[in-house]
């Protein structure tokens, strides 16, 4: 049975107006600012480029990034001779879709389910709440969850992810805190493949990207994984905080490096952050963002789209 | 990732004409390379800016210093002006005259407030105080929990209150009552994360605050934070009074420039950082070191410190004198071993130290602290005549060195050449006292 990863996404009603709800606050300050700096102006000067510089940069996009996309448009604007704001804020638009764009990658196929998702990050970017969203999701989609409780490291860990099962109503299977995260899974497959579920979504304890003995563990986790399970982890979620500044890219890299990322997760984009990181992450390293999180209940978790995702940042 | 700012600054001198004196022009140009630093290392860019007029007009009015390349000059300036923003030193915790002293932790979701909780109180303990510790964190699954596992691991009273307790305020006020009643002079409070613009929760604090008259609340920030650490400081600033900041993971390798942006936007001191996932890992917040990370000039003070408190200076100058008269064992070659790993996780270690000269590359090397305890039992397994004299080690003695230690012949040789090859390069080592020292802390291998 072919089964894709995520499966379509329903559009239920709200979901779109939940994402702006979410990031409205990011397209409060983003507008006022472009607005602010296009307030007046007819041409594009160094001035007006100066400012929107500063918006991008204020939503931590960061230097390098920034300065790569407003060359380009800046060459744009020179062939088009480029009048307006609403001109200029299309042509802004219309590059960052494309890096979003450029890094999007399909859902990987499962050739015999359970699919595997390794969800892996640094410290407090918020792993275990966002895979209590993701049972969610996948549970009021009818397929089944299986928890894996491999962060054996940090207190009160693996009693977090049990109450996420018992609100998402899915078995959990754990070791005592301490216990080697591998093998934690070793047995989260084994019985996930026994009990025939459509997926396993493992919990891995927060590390820094530096500490490259933790990094190692996470490869030693793919290793198991792809033991029990052929093809897996077919999908590892780097789950990263809005808040994050310009070190976001470097864990991004590491991360990739050690554990294979094949996606992002965008939490806490409910607050002020803007999460622009992302972009240079897409542009760098041609990463996907699979989920924003976007508040604390179970279903804050929606499916990125880059589209309608800079359409509410810029309408 | 990031290049040092001073090899930025290097070649923006060397690029324009007129090098060796510090001119308006060329000064444009390294306040842009100062810029970028700046914002790369996360700093807010009104801040930035703000700090680039500040050097701009310092720069100006000083005497050029014949003793320093332009390059060097602007960096001090740059140095000095951060270091004086992020306050000149150490700033220290105050405790009320009337005990208890509450003491709130609050900031973001996932900042660390639990874990900071728990490595302050164990901080709190050893500098004898009394803690007693309480989760008021009602919403998050099993995060009171997570606080009590911490206490009993440092071993720290905490009050838990009800299971199924709502009210933080209450909660908070039980802890209070119960320090009181047994003698503890400090209660900690950790409390839920929180969006600053989360009006219910917000208020929440309000309340907490009004309740407790807390003598310090301490805003715990993410080192990793972006532009936006300023205005969730703002807003937490402006609603409760913060009274200081603890950074915490920084012993991951963001520069940290949200540090000045908090400080700036509050004017309250960074008084801890955070630096690891054990309890010990908090130590006071330097100045001149962050300014130093956020510049990405290396942290050379820490690490200088660190390797002084772990070497036991007399000793060090035995190991010199023996390098320097040939008498350099494989009894001392594991004493250096066991010093260094007295020093911490070798990777903070290695993180502290300039990414330029001798230490190029260093960072990224891979080191496994398990790789040491191994060198060191196999010099365990030797015995003392072949510790003193490496030569006579044939064949058979490997085998058995190799068994005694659970490893391998192989790996024997290894430590074995890696020996000779120490000792060989610090008979080369001449000048320089710091050069020595680190180079005696040189790992085989590297």
């Amino acid at each position: 049975m072919i089964q894709t990863l995520f499966g379509t996404v329903p559009q239920e009603p709200g979901l779109l107006e939940r994402l702006k709800v979410g990031v409205q606050k990011t397209r409060a300050g983003l507008v006022a600012r472009l607005e602010e700096a296009l307030a007046g102006k007819k041409e594009i000067d160094a001035d007006l480029l100066e400012e929107l510089e500063h918006t991008l940069i204020a939503a931590d996009v960061g230097v390098a990034t920034t300065s790569g996309i407003l060359e380009q448009i800046r060459q744009r604007a020179e062939r088009r001779s480029l009048g307006d704001a609403q001109q200029l804020r299309e042509l802004i638009r219309q590059g960052l879709l494309e890096v979003l764009r450029a890094a999007e990658r399909p859902l990987p196929r499962v050739a015999e389910p359970p699919a595997v998702v390794l969800v892996v990050g640094v410290n407090g970017s918020g792993k275990t709440t966002t895979i209590g969203k993701l049972a969610h999701r996948h549970k009021s989609e009818g397929r089944s969850v299986l928890l894996a409780a491999a962060d054996t490291f940090r207190a009160a860990a693996i009693e977090q992810l049990e109450i996420w099962g018992q609100r998402t109503a899915s078995p959990v299977i754990r070791h005592k805190p301490g216990a080697d995260p591998s093998a934690v899974l070793f047995d989260a497959l084994q019985a996930a493949k026994a009990r025939r579920m459509d997926y396993v979504i493992v919990d891995t304890a927060g590390r820094l990207h530096t500490k490259s003995n933790l990094m190692a563990e996470l490869e030693k986790m793919r290793r198991t994984a792809a033991r029990v399970v052929p093809g897996a982890p077919h999908e590892v979620l780097l789950v990263m905080d809005a808040t994050t500044g310009q070190n976001g890219l470097e864990q991004a890299r590491r991360f990739t490096e050690a554990a294979g990322v094949t996606g992002l997760v965008l939490t806490k984009l409910d607050g002020t952050a803007k999460g622009g990181i992302v972009i240079a992450i897409a542009r760098e390293l041609n990463l996907p963002i699979r989920y924003v999180g976007v508040g604390e209940q179970p279903e804050d978790l929606l499916p990125f789209d880059p589209e309608q995702f800079l359409r509410s940042l810029f309408e | 990732m990031f290049d040092n700012l001073t090899e930025k600054l290097q070649r923006v001198f060397k690029n324009l004409r007129g090098e060796g004196k510090l001119t308006a022009e060329n000064m444009e140009a390294a306040l842009r390379e100062i810029r970028v630093a700046l914002l790369e290392a996360d700093v807010h860019f009104r801040v930035v800016k703000q700090f680039l007029e500040a050097v701009r007009q310092k720069a100006m009015g000083e005497e050029v210093l014949t003793a320093l390349s332009p390059s060097q000059q602007v960096v001090k300036i740059v140095h000095e002006e951060l270091v004086r923003l992020l306050g000149s030193q150490h700033s220290r915790l105050r405790f009320s005259n009337d005990p208890p002293s509450v003491m709130l932790l609050v900031g973001l979701q996932g900042s660390g407030k639990t874990t900071t909780a728990g490595k302050l109180a164990r901080y709190l303990s050893q500098t004898g105080h009394r803690p007693l510790v309480v989760s008021v964190d009602v919403y998050r699954p099993a995060a009171r929990q997570q606080l009590s596992v911490i206490a009993r691991q440092i071993g720290v009273p905490i009050w838990e209150g009800e299971p199924g307790a709502s009210d933080p305020v209450e909660l908070a006020r039980q802890a209070r009552r119960e320090a009181t009643q047994t003698g503890r002079d400090v209660v900690l409070v950790d409390t839920a994360g929180r969006l600053h613009i989360d009006e219910e929760l917000m208020a929440e604090l309000e309340r907490l605050k009004q309740a407790l008259s807390p003598v310090e609340i301490l805003f715990v920030a993410d080192a990793m934070t972006g532009q936006d650490a300023v205005k969730s400081a703002e807003e937490f600033h402006r609603r409760l009074g913060i009274t200081g900041v603890i950074l915490t993971k920084m012993d991951g390798d963001a520069r940290g420039g949200a540090a000045l942006s908090i400080r700036q936007v509050t004017g309250q001191p960074l008084k801890f950082i955070g630096v690891g996932e054990k309890f010990d890992a908090l130590e006071p917040f330097h100045p001149e070191r962050a300014a130093s990370r956020i510049l990405g000039m290396g942290d050379v003070l820490s690490f200088i410190e660190k390797v002084e408190q772990a070497v036991d200076r007399k000793r060090a100058e035995e190991i010199e004198r023996k390098l320097l008269e040939d008498e350099f064992t494989l009894e001392d070659f594991r004493d250096q071993l066991k010093q260094l790993k007295k020093m911490g996780p070798l990777e903070s270690i290695l993180k502290l130290m300039p990414g330029i000269g001798p230490f190029k590359g260093l960072k990224d090397v891979a080191i496994d602290d398990k790789q040491i305890t191994r060198v060191v039992a196999i010099i365990d397994s030797m015995t003392p005549k072949e510790r003193a004299n490496h030569t006579i080690i044939n064949g058979s003695r490997r085998r058995r060195i190799a068994r005694g230690s659970g490893t391998t012949v192989q790996e024997v040789n290894q430590v074995l050449k890696q020996y000779a090859q120490m000792r060989k390069m610090m008979k080369s080592l001449t000048s320089g006292s710091l050069a020595r020292r680190l180079g005696t802390f040189r790992l085989p291998g590297l």
